[in-house]
């Protein structure tokens, strides 16, 4: 269990505040929308009215004349935008291919059809809405309701399921499906273009600076090295900020074209329509067991939706096939195609709404057993990855059920449904397990030291609220000494040395390898400078030193040293630079012979008040095997944010299209319900920190992500003690809940 | 948001002068007063509303809560923070300051006042979205809620041309507490009961009240509640704060010698105007306070309900709300 220092390394594992914290609570962070810039003018989309069809018509010439207005860009004067090929080795993502303006086709509600610029924000929305536009409109199919049709892909196959199944003595054979979501960060997606006829700099609203510079230089027809990207703080992503979306190329084209900065930030309602979402997904799972709870067979066969001229999956079994033991499994998954805009990913894609149904099946297998869930679990812990044959890098997955259980003190569960009370309130206890992959990206990272004493750490990654900035600075510290308060991060700008984005929970391990090289290789000019003739230590091998405190020592003397920047001064040395860089994970020589994750569980309490078909979850335990936690303040609060969207994702989120026009219709936050600070539970979130070496040198994994995964399943699982109603449609709703037949 | 002229009223006749050359003072109206703005920006920034002529009327002296002889006469620009908190309305209608507090954030109910909250408007998503066909805004286009995600709106008062929900807490405890409006006009003032303030949709939901050009809510009455009278407000959604209710109920009951001898019930979340219930009152009358009188009262409050497709669920939601809310006050 995570103490205050467990590594006996100061500036890794402890409780550190963020280093952007005061800017950010003084209101000093400058977002990507804050920037303005002399002649900005402000640019207000116009969006389809229909789902699916053609513009027949558009008229602007009244729009054109009103006050403020500059430019109305449609299809025709837009001018180029290019197209990125879907195949491109990763290098160029993005979830919606076609430039905006390029047809007069519309494949869903709200596709951008034209954008006007004006001098203020107000005057180009009052044109916006005048803009006259008529079309051809096609009856849309949005249905929730999947068949398959087109072709499946096996994402992992074992053994023989069908047989594993039919002859199992006890079967689960249920559908489970989870809704369309809709990521709604506070800051709206937003972009602020600037073009100075040669050079592009675009304020973005991003979680990956790089691809979005070479995906903007792409469309935008120039060199990467005419195109930068600045994101220094981001008001939370959630995934959606990931690749770019169209408004960034309208911002970004108008200020080409009208030689101007231009100001584009969409609206609350634009970000139900036109910033992607997760799709919805419909699952069946079957599971064969014998009597004792052992799985003889897992299938899990997973349809999602997708747009008309996307391929984006969700990958529901994400997580599947190396979480139980099981001599047979298969995970199938295929797309449907729907006339709803492009989806994307939103936190933890596939195993999120994959471990609903996994988990929630795993419960509904051990209902059937009338054996515990947790016993269930822990009968079928695998010793390897089954999927590949390989041993798990770090995997405590144990660990997380037994003390998880006992924190939760689930030994007192009596399984009976409806039977554990207080008052008029039933009490129900429900349980998940989840996972998340674990990876690192390649990183490039400088780390200069200064003549003052200070350091500062330059890599092209972005802080998307996660607490990047901070676990930088703590690297940095770590690896040589300088307090917290003297080191400045320099990232979120793509001239910086390239570094990872921030998705997949990957930004803190694949930092580490490089910032520990770029450290040393700072430290050794410093040693250099220290041993070179005429200097404080003269004539002493390099190797004789030691840095400690940020102060430059000979081994074994106990005397005060040199502070590094000291030595710097000495030299006549402004300041040091030493530059790292680490591939890919995938790249490491023992890639293929460990299998990295991160693992945890969830244990629920809801209380149901059947009088008043009031539902709420009271209390989560919660238990994460993360690889080692670099910073025990921003992981919680990382796991803590995650486990109340998973509230929202239990019982409240589900973006509602209207069947005829095919609109999200409940496109605002009073009709898209999130959950409020009122429907927040009780939280206690144990990290167990066994560091995962193979990784990375301090053995961290990443946290962003796995704190989301499993909580809906142990809600549902929990409602279902409560109420005896198995919820396999989230969210759960009252009218759900009104069947129960628990009464007090 | 269309463009717009912004005065602001330095009295009473002022206001009403300024306003009364509107041909109407129901959707679409030409003059509109604003006081907290809460429901009116939103639906400028919607173009749901489209007043050429915006009339700040937060200077006239329409702030005060007096307790009188007979009641409480509540300025029309008292805000639903303070009217929550008053000392006579928490201790004399709690109904009033519970329903007030299950509303909205804390930050709206510093903004919103009591006249606002009189005239809030539907959260129906249609109404909402000038794309969709909707009879209240656009009379004559069709209701694309009927057939559509129906899930919040009505199943009491509803008609073939307009399922919409009246989404207000206060105005389900103004119901229950026998409240009046003292509006002035063109031809002086008037007093309204709050049970014919507001009208049904019928085949004309574009109309909401009974307000006519140049009308100015100045106040709200409350009569003193007979003696011993228990009222309580229960509100039941999805999620524990900032939602529009599925089901309310608001409740003033007196028992006498065991029995019920005065009794007002109201439900909110499920009727196109808040929803009083002499069905309801009428069951419970002379009655124990018992379950099987508020299971009666319960069974007759949602006898006329009419579901949509999505929202049936809303009846028995209600029905558990309204004895539950029976219960509380009477225990």
């Amino acid at each position: 269990m995570l103490t205050s220092n467990p590594s006996g390394m100061p500036f890794i594992g402890g409780r550190f505040a963020r280093v952007d914290g005061p800017l950010k609570v003084t209101g000093r962070a400058e977002y990507s929308s804050d920037y303005n810039f002399p002649g900005l003018l402000y640019a207000v989309p116009v969006c389809a009215t229909i789902s699916t069809g053609k513009i027949t018509h558009m008229d602007t010439s009244h729009a054109i004349k009103m006050p403020g207005v500059h430019e109305i860009f449609t299809r025709a004067n837009i001018g180029p935008l290019q197209r990125v090929p879907k195949h491109n080795h990763g290098q160029m993502i993005l979830d919606e291919h076609r430039p905006p303006l390029a047809d007069d086709v519309i494949r869903y509600w709200g596709q951008y059809v034209a954008v006007v610029v004006a001098d203020t924000f107000e005057q180009a929305t009052a044109a916006a809405r005048r803009v006259h536009v008529e079309y051809d409109a096609h009856t849309p199919d949005v249905r929730m309701a999947m068949t398959t049709g087109g072709k499946t892909d096996i994402d992992s196959h074992r053994g023989d399921t069908q047989t594993g199944f039919s002859t199992a003595p006890v079967k689960i054979d249920q559908t489970y499906s989870t809704p369309i979501e809709t990521h709604n960060p506070i800051e709206l997606h937003a972009s602020v273009a600037t073009w100075d006829g040669h050079n592009f700099t675009l304020y973005e609203t991003t979680q990956s600076i790089m691809n979005h510079r070479r995906v903007m230089a792409a469309m935008l027809g120039v060199p990467v090295e005419r195109m930068r990207i600045v994101m220094k703080f981001l008001g939370s992503g959630f995934g959606g900020k990931l690749w770019p979306w169209p408004h960034a190329l309208l911002a970004a084209a108008a200020a080409r074209n009208l030689e101007r900065p231009i100001k584009l930030v969409v609206s609350r309602k634009m970000m139900f329509e036109d910033v992607g979402h997760r799709p919805n997904t419909q699952q069946r799972m079957r599971l064969g067991a014998d009597h004792d709870g052992r799985l003889l067979s897992l299938q899990q066969d997973y349809l999602c939706s997708t747009a008309p001229n996307e391929n984006n999956k969700e990958p529901c079994g994400e997580a599947t096939p190396f979480l139980y033991s099981t001599p047979n499994l298969r995970v199938t998954g295929g797309l449907v195609r729907r006339d709803i805009a492009p989806s994307t990913a939103m936190r933890g894609p596939g195993a999120v709404p994959g471990l609903f149904a996994v988990e929630s099946a795993m419960d509904e297998l051990a209902v059937a057993l009338d054996m515990d869930p947790v016993q269930l679990r822990q009968r079928n812990e695998p010793k390897i990855d089954e999927s590949r044959n390989v041993p798990f890098s770090s995997r405590h997955m144990s660990e997380c059920l037994s003390e998880g259980a006992k924190k939760f003190g689930w030994d007192k569960r009596n399984p009976k449904i409806g039977s554990m009370r207080e008052g008029d309130t039933i009490l129900g206890w429900g349980m998940a397990s989840c996972a998340w992959m674990a990876a690192r990206l390649p990183a490039d990272v400088s780390v200069e030291l200064h003549a003052d004493n200070t350091a500062r750490v330059l890599s092209a990654t972005q802080d998307i609220g996660t607490g990047t900035y901070t676990v930088l600075a703590q690297l940095v510290a770590e690896y040589t000494g300088i307090p917290l308060d003297r080191i400045t991060v320099d990232i979120g700008d793509s001239k910086l040395p390239p570094g990872p984005l921030s998705g997949g929970s990957m930004v803190t391990a694949s930092v580490i390898p490089a910032t520990k090289q770029a450290a040393e290789a700072a430290l050794h000019q410093v040693m250099q400078a220290a041993t070179q003739p005429g200097a404080a230590f003269a004539g002493t091998a390099m190797d004789e030193l030691r840095v400690e405190n940020g102060r430059v020592r000979r081994k074994g003397d106990a005397g005060n040293g040199r502070s590094l920047g000291s030595i710097l001064a000495d030299a006549h040395l402004d300041r040091v630079s030493g530059k790292g860089s680490s591939k890919s994970s995938s790249k490491d020589a023992d890639a293929d012979k460990l299998s990295f994750h991160s693992y945890g569980t969830h244990f629920v309490e809801v209380r149901w008040q059947p009088r008043i078909a009031r539902l709420r979850v009271h209390r989560l335990v919660t238990m994460i095997d993360g690889g080692r936690i670099i910073n025990e303040r921003t992981a919680r609060n990382q796991i803590e944010g995650a486990i109340v969207m998973g509230v929202g994702m239990a019982l409240f989120e589900q973006t509602e299209y209207d069947a005829r026009s095919g609109a999200p219709i409940n496109s605002n936050l009073a009709d898209y319900l999130v959950a409020t600070h009122a429907d927040q539970p009780a939280l206690d979130v144990t990290f167990l920190d066994y560091p995962d070496y193979a990784l990375n040198p301090l053995g961290a994994r990443g946290v962003g992500e796995i704190g989301l995964a499993g909580v809906a399943p142990a809600i549902a699982n929990a409602v279902y003690h409560a109420t005896g109603v198995r919820v396999r449609q989230l969210p759960i709703r009252i009218e759900d809940l009104l069947q129960s037949r628990v009464s007090v | 948001m269309q463009a717009f002229q912004f005065m602001r009223a330095n009295s009473i006749q002022h206001a009403i002068g300024a306003a009364a050359h509107a041909s109407t003072a129901q959707q679409g109206a030409s003059v509109r007063y604003v006081a907290g703005g809460t429901t009116l920006l939103d639906l400028m920034k919607l173009d749901v509303e489209y007043p050429q002529l915006v009339i700040d009327i937060n200077r006239l002296p329409l702030g005060e809560v007096e307790h009188t002889a007979t009641g409480l006469k509540i300025g029309a620009l008292v805000r639903n923070a303070d009217l929550a908190q008053h000392p006579v309305v928490k201790r004399d209608y709690p109904v009033l300051s519970e329903a007030l507090l299950s509303g909205a954030s804390g930050q709206l109910r510093n903004m919103a006042t009591t006249s606002g909250n009189l005239l809030q408007r539907t959260r129906c998503m249609y109404f909402r979205d000038t794309a969709m066909a909707c009879n209240k805004r656009q009379p004559g286009s069709g209701c694309a809620a009927i057939a559509g995600v129906n899930r919040m709106l009505a199943v009491l008062g509803t008609s073939e041309h307009c399922i919409a929900t009246n989404p207000s807490d206060m105005n389900v405890a103004l119901m229950a507490l026998d409240a009046s409006v003292v509006i002035h006009g063109l031809r002086g003032e008037r007093q309204v009961p709050i049970g014919e303030f507001f009208v049904l949709p019928g085949g004309d939901p574009q109309r909401e009240n009974v307000l006519e050009p140049g009308d100015l809510i100045t106040h709200v009455l409350l009569p003193a509640p007979p003696a011993g009278t228990r009222s309580h407000y229960l509100k039941l959604r999805d999620r524990a704060s900032y939602e529009f209710a599925l089901a309310s109920a608001a409740v003033a009951v007196q028992v006498v010698d065991g029995h019920i001898q005065h009794v007002r019930v109201a439900l909110g979340g499920v009727g196109t105007r808040p929803w009083r219930s002499p069905e309801a009152e009428q069951a419970l009358k002379g009655r124990a306070p018992n379950e099987t009188a508020f299971t009666a009262a319960a069974e007759a409050a949602l006898r006329d309900a009419r579901p949509q497709s999505q929202n049936a669920f809303k009846i028995e939601l209600a029905r558990r709300c309204l004895r539950h809310a029976l219960a509380t006050a009477t225990a």
